[in-house]
């Protein structure tokens, strides 16, 4: 809501500075976003008063050297007029008529005057310094609205009207602030300029003054003339009507015209300007209809019936059925012919106001909000008139916004007003009556405030209190313009804001401490986060939403959209379905950072979506959390100390994820060789199984994939990994007695055919070695000429160690023994040392 | 010549030779000489034997002295070798101590990770402890139980994303806020006192600009009680904020409008960008909201299971990418989900 401080010192005494205004404002509720200034000291282009004043032109003549410019004599209160050059066009009509008859208001500007430049883009300024122009001397110069900085119009100069005051700095003519409001929806009483007001009046105590309401009702009586019929009370409460006849269509006047723009309303032409007008001042939407348009002068409110249709205002035809309604059928105001308007949203085109529109029928209504909300949704034209009636139009001010509006017509288009008004009022406003008491204050606002105080904190507002029960409790009867008022909490928040939000003390909370609880599912994130970031890893959060495309870059078989929860209103194609895969997005930045750097480690921690099955109790979708990681490039950053130019592989990510695991103290867990994941290398991927339960998938990205995901590295690795399932794997750490007794060292190596997985090697060593052996170490791989084809070494390191004793060389060889003979054969593998 | 001056004689002698020698061999070569079972001195004690009687104690104990200062001396030449010995080896050791070092590849948080981590432990010590709640949501939890029944005017506060479902079944949408689990924590506590924080992604229909993303995380806090009021909603959050911002930071409540609470509130600190002067960041107000709050409207305590003439509670909401963006002075909120380690990696 844009609120020029002129309009509003029309209704209330302002004496703090606007700045201190603001501040006051928003710290009771009605938050000023901005302000603006127009003209004045501290707009971006202030009018000097020396410099820029009203002036009164005289007499226009042809330019001597060029046909496309006059000259314009101007008195701007100087004694002497002062010529000036001008290419106006709006000027040429009054060129060489002589001394005008009605001479012409226009802005004059002196040599030195800082203005906007009319003929640049957008706003440029500029100094006025005089020049001959086409020999005669320009020195000063009549501005345009663009140069002002009023508007983007530079056709002509700016003719002011014919009261304005010669010799006054356009400054206290023209220049106004504009305060700029953010109204949250229980604040919609500040739709308007008169909310506005009577918030500061309740706020500062200064009185509230109503604008000019005289009305000469010099027409005949409306009754009978005018009819109003309401078929649905309950969606349209109010609705009063009057007329006005003999009217001049022609625009408004100035200052109408600039308080418009400033609000942000464009002036269409006197009958409309003034309808938007009393809106904006008073808050009440009202409608205009050419009463010759409207069919026996009789308003019918009733809902669409079957195969209606109605062309709008914006020339847009309608069918009037229940999409326009958001499933409720559309309300109208009608007349026996049939449609004329969408209640409260839209006017109808046969019924606009026209140039020719002599007689005037104003309708000032209150109507349902929901009603209106739904079809304006449905029109997607959410006016000033329809967002007033959705937040709720106070039931009783149809009457002042008719007087107003009436007023108003009267004086500047002119007619004859018919007695009365037609005011049918079906269900009347149902004033809220609320006992409130200062204990329940005390509870909610934690202030103690005695009956009398907590009335004297209400009434300013509008608020009728009583004291009852002998001063125990107020009985507080909310105003008609407080709509959102509706229970006790609604009262404490006036009285917090009345009393100063900032006034009130701080406390912290006294009572006893709720039970706390685990919560092992944080602490998991907590621990993956920080042993990740601890193992190189930078985190990384990505979108939720993807697309079918960047699915079916990673992997083809997964985009089949009918798995996915797709959004109904997207914004992108982009990010229309939730994931059920980390890995796209992420695989994504992967390939991203690479353009940019040649080592890239990347995780993230977020929640898939998975549809449930049809007929589950839960609509929503389950959420389970998963861990996915994507690294490439160089395995050591590029340094002067470690020339190592290798890049990551498959074991890079495995000794990670490996690390993660135990970590988390979950052992047990087999990597099984997966073949046919079409995101994988098939020889360098593994499934994770504990139990035959799946954890996750881990290997090199298929080089299919890289490339079209563009990962310019010579092996990408990703992984993605069940996080809820590896919380529940999680076991906790059991302390083992240290021995005191030393350890002893063997080391073992052997050959086998390299289709003998090495974890098979190693279980066969530990079942062998027994209890005593204590860690086992792989040192050494070797595939090469000196073991022979299909075979490959394997070196282990083998360390036993008993509680209880030291372990004497007959234990440890006979140890050795059976570890050989088992791995002889089990796996036909053949000892070298 | 009498035995002590062979002796004096000999204590000189093989203090002069110890000057000489410039190497461990040579003093080695030296203490044979002159210490050794069968060097110089041992040689000369002999003659102790045929000193008389009376003469002989002084005479030995001439003799310890004479070899405890040659030892001392040898002691002395040793270390001072040593000494020499490593002075030389630092020089050949010497490094560019400006060569970059040896640094371990740690990896980092993500700046939303941190921040919902200093928020936790804050609202930690304070009793608040985390509830999680689902990101895709029915509209009852997002907007009716919270006090917006359909056709509310407030929903407009919040675009939102509709998740499409087949005839008959139940609106599902992206949650446009935390606050549905503001109804999760309460169902599963109440009627008993409850402290919970409930953080998590959410979602609006918003065109992606700097300042706004369609995606984005939140953090919301509820305490309910039969004793909170608004002055300890008041002093819960200066607490916070002076633990986050600062003892004495300068902070502002005003009115403001949530429909699910009443009374509502806006939390502002002093801007710390510009001290409260006004800047670009602050929109010149000299102010940085931080938090929306308010005390729990009496029809969402209903609809979470409490009796709201009993008891009563406060609840608060923040941004902590918005909260990342003030501390960091970071100016375009897409970073945070670029996954790009031009952004990740400075913090
Ligand atoms: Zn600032």
């Amino acid at each position: 809501m844009r609120v020029p401080l002129s309009w509003l010192k029309e209704f209330v005494d302002i004496t703090l500075p606007v700045e201190d205004l603001a501040e006051r404002l928003t710290r009771a509720g009605l938050e000023c976003e901005g302000i603006e200034r127009i003209g004045v000291e501290g707009a971006d282009l202030p009018w000097d008063p020396e410099k820029i004043i009203i002036g009164s032109i005289l007499e226009v003549r042809q330019h001597p050297n060029a046909d496309r410019l006059v000259l314009a004599d101007v008195d701007y209160g100087a004694g002497v007029p002062h010529t000036v050059v001008t290419g106006a066009p709006n000027l040429f009509p009054y060129k060489d008529k002589g001394r005008l008859p009605k001479p012409l208001k226009g802005v004059f500007a002196r040599e030195g005057a800082e203005l906007y430049d009319g003929h640049a883009e957008g706003w440029v300024k500029m100094r006025l310094k005089g020049r001959p122009v086409r020999g005669i001397m320009s020195d000063a110069m009549l501005c345009s609205e663009k140069e002002l900085g009023l508007s983007e119009d530079h056709e002509g100069v700016l003719i002011l009207p014919d009261d304005a005051p010669v010799g006054m700095p356009l400054r206290d003519y023209l220049g106004d602030i504009v305060l700029k409001f953010d109204v949250l929806p229980n604040m919609a009483r500040c739709l308007s300029i008169l909310g506005v007001a009577r918030e500061i009046a309740a706020l500062t105590g200064a009185p509230l003054r109503m604008p000019e309401m005289t009305v000469v009702e010099d027409g005949p009586p409306i009754e009978g003339r005018v009819r109003v019929t309401i078929e649905e009370p309950d969606l349209c409460p109010r609705f009063t009507a009057t007329l006005i006849e003999g009217v001049a269509v022609g625009p408004s006047p100035l200052w109408m015209q600039r308080r418009l723009t400033m609000a942000g309303m464009r002036p269409i032409n006197n009958i409309v300007d003034i309808s938007n007008y009393v809106m904006l001042e008073l808050g009440g939407p009202n409608h205009m209809f050419d009463a010759d348009r409207v069919a026996d002068q009789h308003l019918i409110i009733r809902l669409a019936r079957p195969g209606e249709r109605l062309v709008t205002l914006d020339n847009k035809e309608h069918n009037l059925d229940a999409s326009l309604g958001g499933g409720m059928l559309p309300l109208l105001v009608c007349d026996p012919q049939g449609p004329l308007s969408l209640a409260g949203v839209m006017g109808g085109a046969s019924s606009e106001v026209s140039a020719a529109t002599t007689r005037v029928l104003l309708e000032v209504a209150v109507w349902d909000p929901t009603i209106i909300r739904r079809m304006s949704a449905a029109l997607r034209a959410r006016s000033e008139a329809s967002k007033r009636f959705e937040r709720g139009v106070d039931y009783e001010l149809p009457p002042l916004v008719q007087r107003r509006a009436l007023s108003l017509l009267q004086r500047i288009a002119g007619g004859r007003v018919a007695q009365g008004m037609v005011d049918n009022y079906p269900r009347p406003w149902q004033p809220v009556t609320l006992d409130l008491t200062p204990r329940e204050v005390r509870r909610i606002v934690g202030i103690s405030l005695s009956a009398a105080e907590i009335a004297d904190l209400l009434r300013p507002l509008g608020f009728a209190c009583d004291l009852i029960d002998d001063g125990a409790a107020v009985r507080v009867t909310a105003p008609s313009s407080r709509r959102d008022i509706t229970m006790l909490a609604d009262l404490c928040e006036e009285i917090a804001r009345m009393y100063g939000y900032d006034r009130i003390p701080l406390t912290l909370m006294a009572d006893a401490l709720p039970e706390q609880r685990n919560n092992p599912s944080l602490e998991l994130e907590l621990r993956v986060r920080d042993l990740l970031a601890g193992a190189g890893l930078d985190e990384a959060i990505t979108y939720s939403l993807t697309s079918m495309a960047a699915v079916a870059a990673v992997n083809p078989a997964d985009a089949d959209a009918s798995l996915y929860l797709r959004l109904a209103n997207p914004l992108t194609p982009e990010r229309e379905y939730l994931r059920r895969s980390l890995l796209p997005t992420l695989l994504e930045a992967l390939a991203q950072n690479l353009r940019e750097r040649e080592r890239v480690l990347l995780f993230e921690i977020g929640r898939v979506y998975l549809k449930r099955a049809p007929g589950s109790d839960d609509p929503r979708p389950e959420e389970p959390r998963r861990l996915a990681l994507a690294l490439a490039g160089r395995r050591y950053e590029r340094s002067w100390h470690t020339p190592d130019e290798t890049v990551m592989d498959f074991f890079d990510l495995k000794g990670i994820v490996e690390t993660l695991l135990s970590r988390l103290n979950i052992s047990g867990v087999q990597y099984v060789p997966l073949t046919d994941d079409p995101r994988f290398h098939p020889g360098r991927a593994a499934r994770l199984e504990r139990d035959g339960r799946v954890l996750g998938v881990i290997g090199e990205v298929h080089p299919d994939v890289c490339e079209r995901l563009e990962i310019a590295a010579p092996r990408a690795m990703a992984a993605e990994l069940d996080l809820e399932l590896i919380g529940a794997l999680v076991e906790p750490v059991r302390y083992r007695a240290i021995s005191r007794y030393p350890a002893t060292t063997q080391d073992l190596s052997l050959v086998a055919a390299i289709t003998v997985p090495a974890a098979q090697v190693a279980a066969t060593i530990r079942k062998y070695a027994g209890a005593l052996l204590e860690s086992l170490t792989l040192f050494d791989v070797y595939e090469g000429e000196q073991v022979g084809a299909g075979k490959r070494s394997l070196t282990y390191r083998l360390v036993f160690r008993a509680p209880d004793r030291t372990l004497n060389d007959a234990e440890i060889a006979k140890i050795r023994q059976k570890i050989v003979r088992g791995l002889e054969h089990d796996l036909g593998a053949t000892i070298r040392g | 010549m009498a035995l002590i001056d062979q002796l004096n004689q000999l204590e000189q002698e093989a203090l002069a030779a110890l000057e000489r020698a410039a190497d461990l061999t040579a003093l080695a070569e030296w203490k044979s000489t002159y210490l050794g079972k069968q060097g110089a001195l041992s040689r000369l004690s002999r003659g102790l034997g045929a000193l008389p009687a009376e003469e002989r104690p002084a005479a030995g104990a001439r003799f310890n002295a004479a070899r405890a200062t040659l030892e001392q001396a040898l002691e002395r030449a040793e270390a001072q070798l040593k000494r020499a010995a490593r002075q030389h080896a630092f020089e050949a050791d010497r490094v560019d101590v400006t060569l970059p070092g040896r640094a371990p590849a740690i990896g980092r948080l993500h700046p939303t990770t941190q921040m919902l981590r200093t928020i936790y432990n804050v609202l930690g010590e304070m009793g608040f402890q985390v509830w999680e709640s689902p990101e895709v949501e029915t509209d009852e939890f997002n907007f009716q139980l919270l006090n917006m029944p359909p056709d509310h005017p407030a929903r407009d506060m919040w675009d939102t994303f509709y998740v499409e479902t087949g005839p008959g079944e139940p609106t599902l949408l992206l949650r446009t806020h935390t606050s549905p689990g503001q109804i999760y924590a309460m169902r599963a506590n109440a009627p008993n006192p409850v402290r919970a924080i409930l953080p998590g992604k959410c979602y609006r229909y918003e065109q992606v600009t700097a300042r706004h993303e369609m995606q984005f995380f939140q953090v919301e806090g509820i305490a309910i009680g039969e004793q909170i009021s608004f002055t300890d909603l008041k002093g819960t959050l200066v607490a916070f904020a002076e633990r986050l911002y600062g003892k004495g930071v300068k902070t502002r409540f005003r009115p403001s409008y949530f429909p699910f609470t009443e009374p509502s509130v806006e939390f502002d600190i002093e801007c710390f960008l510009c001290g409260g002067a006004g800047c670009r960041v602050c929109k010149h107000s000299g102010w940085l909201e931080i938090l929306g709050a308010g005390m729990i409207h009496p029809t969402v305590l209903r609809n979470g299971g409490y009796d709201p003439e009993k008891v009563s509670g406060f609840a608060f909401g923040m941004g902590p990418e918005r909260m990342a963006m003030l501390r960091y002075g970071i100016d375009d909120i897409r970073w945070f989900f670029s996954g790009d380690e031009r952004f990740l990696q400075q913090f």
